[in-house]
């Protein structure tokens, strides 16, 4: 019989430490839904999302009863509509973010991600017509779910991309001004984004996925704040040891759920994303992890160590207990969905530029952060052009996620309810980029980036 | 199928006999039962097969979940392939 003492630290991570899976997500591909007729395509996108998935919630709902383990998101992933609807003008992709969003609520998921368009080199009239549409469809819409990949290793950044989104961010943020902005939180930017990862707002089904798969995001920092409790002051190889194997534990559930939900619902299992997602509430912060390593607050000097140390023994950790490992893979740092995080900020330790530094070290960048509604779409071009070198540079995923809340200044702060939680309001730099930002183009790709 | 079943919370007469009664009602056979107390905490785990379940798994599980309401315990019925996927390589 299985030992009663690991039965107890199961149902205690479940029950005490708020271990769930954060999201089990269908990767759905909607080429075959093409045609140059925008009513069919529509027609042909709802039908497809709404049949391949029309099992997802109640399999997922099954799993959660069968396995005891909360699910918290059911989520579908599709395509990049920017290829599917290549000859769509931004009204028409508006009225596709509509059928979206009428696929959303007849499956009852909470979310579909892949409003997303590919540039990083430059747009096709799809991917520019797309990004017109952003704003209007993300203010129009609530389930549905955008990202704009403006930068790769390989391909460099795409400056004009990067400039345009610093303004269609603020066009989203006035467009949803009654609601502290919230538009901004369904959009993200990336440099290097990755095809198949199940996490909001960047989830997309990349080109080279299967016609269906599942893909799934475990969670788990309050299991992994435990753990570092528990172990006391021990050195760093033992705290590195701790934190593998309570990783290791949290990614065996995520494998289980993953292939269970694949077998049931008759599609190939795609990938486990090892990734600590935290959220607003009490014992769900990575910056607790943190402070259980030993910092006073998160933010001060030694957290981007304490970081690298985290994100790494969680992925040694989690990718023996996966067969395949894939989405982002890393400690999630988005500030408004952890407690820790917003005191952190509240009490002026964790600054912008620290959380820049962070996400050189663990996924996935300046993520969920409010920042003043007057700033000039030039210095949010400024803020995504930073962080999105860091990717490039890096070879690794970064991405940035701000919102302008329209009327709100520091001192303030921004409440968008549920999982997205709220964000006090940060200071930026007053001091302008905008000639830097106006020069157009193209920055290189980083001279590592030719390896063969 | 095997299901594992805790039971948890303050000891009390009878804790045992109401959960094993409930898995009888259901048809459920338990294959092995482990107790302890520690102070006045009372914690069982049985291990049950699942073939001659006369309902599905959910109303089992409700089933068990409202008996522990009634007793003041706290009662989980878990497929024992998460415990198994946790702490078994």
């Amino acid at each position: 019989m299985l030992n009663t003492q690991d039965i107890l630290e199961t149902i205690k991570m479940i029950r005490e430490e708020n271990l769930d899976i954060r999201t089990v997500t269908m990767g759905i591909s909607l080429f075959d839904c093409i045609s140059d007729d925008p009513a069919r395509l529509e027609a042909k996108i709802y039908d497809k999302i709404t049949t391949s998935a029309k099992r997802l919630v109640e399999v997922a709902e099954d799993l959660e009863r069968t396995y005891g383990i909360p699910i918290v998101n059911k989520r579908i992933s599709v395509t990049p509509i920017s290829y599917v609807g290549a000859g769509l003008s931004p009204d028409g992709f508006v009225r596709l973010a509509h059928m979206l969003e009428r696929a959303a609520t007849t499956l009852g998921v909470n979310f579909i991600g892949g409003y997303s368009a590919h540039v990083q080199k430059g747009a096709i009239k799809g991917a520019e017509a797309l990004v017109e549409s952003i704003p209007q469809a993300l203010a129009e819409t609530e389930h549905i779910c955008s990202s704009v990949n403006v930068a790769t290793t390989k391909a460099g950044i795409n400056m004009d991309a990067v400039k345009r989104m610093g303004e269609i961010i603020k066009e989203t943020a006035y467009l949803t001004r009654e609601r502290d902005s919230i538009g901004c939180a369904k959009l993200v930017v990336f440099a290097n984004i990755p095809e198949d990862n199940p996490f909001m707002a960047g989830a997309v089904h990349g080109i080279g996925e299967p016609d269906t798969v599942i893909n799934v995001g475990v969670s788990g920092p309050g299991v992994v704040a435990a753990a570092i409790k528990e172990a006391g002051d021990c050195d760093f190889s033992a705290l590195a040891d701790t934190v593998k194997k309570i990783a290791f534990k949290i990614t065996r559930v995520g494998q289980l759920i993953a292939a269970e939900a694949a077998r049931r619902l008759g599609v190939p299992y795609g990938i486990v994303d090892l990734s600590l997602a935290p959220t607003p509430a009490a014992g769900d912060s990575v910056a607790e992890i943190l402070e259980n390593m030993g910092l006073e607050r998160c933010g001060t000097h030694g957290t981007t160590a304490a970081l690298a140390l985290l994100n790494d023994a969680v992925k040694k950790g989690g990718v023996m207990a996966s067969s395949h490992v894939g989405g982002l893979s890393g400690a999630f740092i988005p500030v408004s969905e952890d407690r820790g995080m917003i005191e952190a900020v509240e009490r002026g330790v964790l600054s912008l530029e620290k959380l820049e530094a962070m996400t050189a070290v663990c996924s996935v960048g300046l993520d969920m952060i409010a920042i003043p509604g007057d700033t000039p779409a030039s210095t949010i071009s400024g803020i995504i052009a930073d962080e999105i070198s860091i990717g490039v540079v890096n070879t690794k995923t970064t991405a940035v996620r701000v919102i302008p809340v329209w009327g709100k200044d520091v001192g303030e702060s921004a409440e968008f309810g549920g999982l997205l939680g709220y964000a006090p309001i940060m200071p930026l730099r007053q001091d302008s980029c905008e000639r830097f930002i106006s020069r157009g183009g193209r920055i290189p790709a980083p001279i590592h980036s030719l390896k063969n | 199928m095997k299901a594992v079943v805790t039971v948890t919370g303050k000891d009390k007469v009878g804790i045992i006999s109401a959960a094993s009664a409930e898995c009888a009602k259901y048809g459920v056979n338990i294959i092995d039962i482990s107790q302890s107390v520690l102070k006045e905490y009372f914690a069982m785990i049985m291990l049950v097969e699942l073939d001659g379940l006369k309902v599905d798994f959910k109303s089992f599980a409700v089933g068990m979940e409202e008996m522990g309401k009634e007793s003041g315990v706290d009662v989980r019925v878990m497929h024992e392939d998460i415990f198994n996927s946790m702490h078994r390589i």
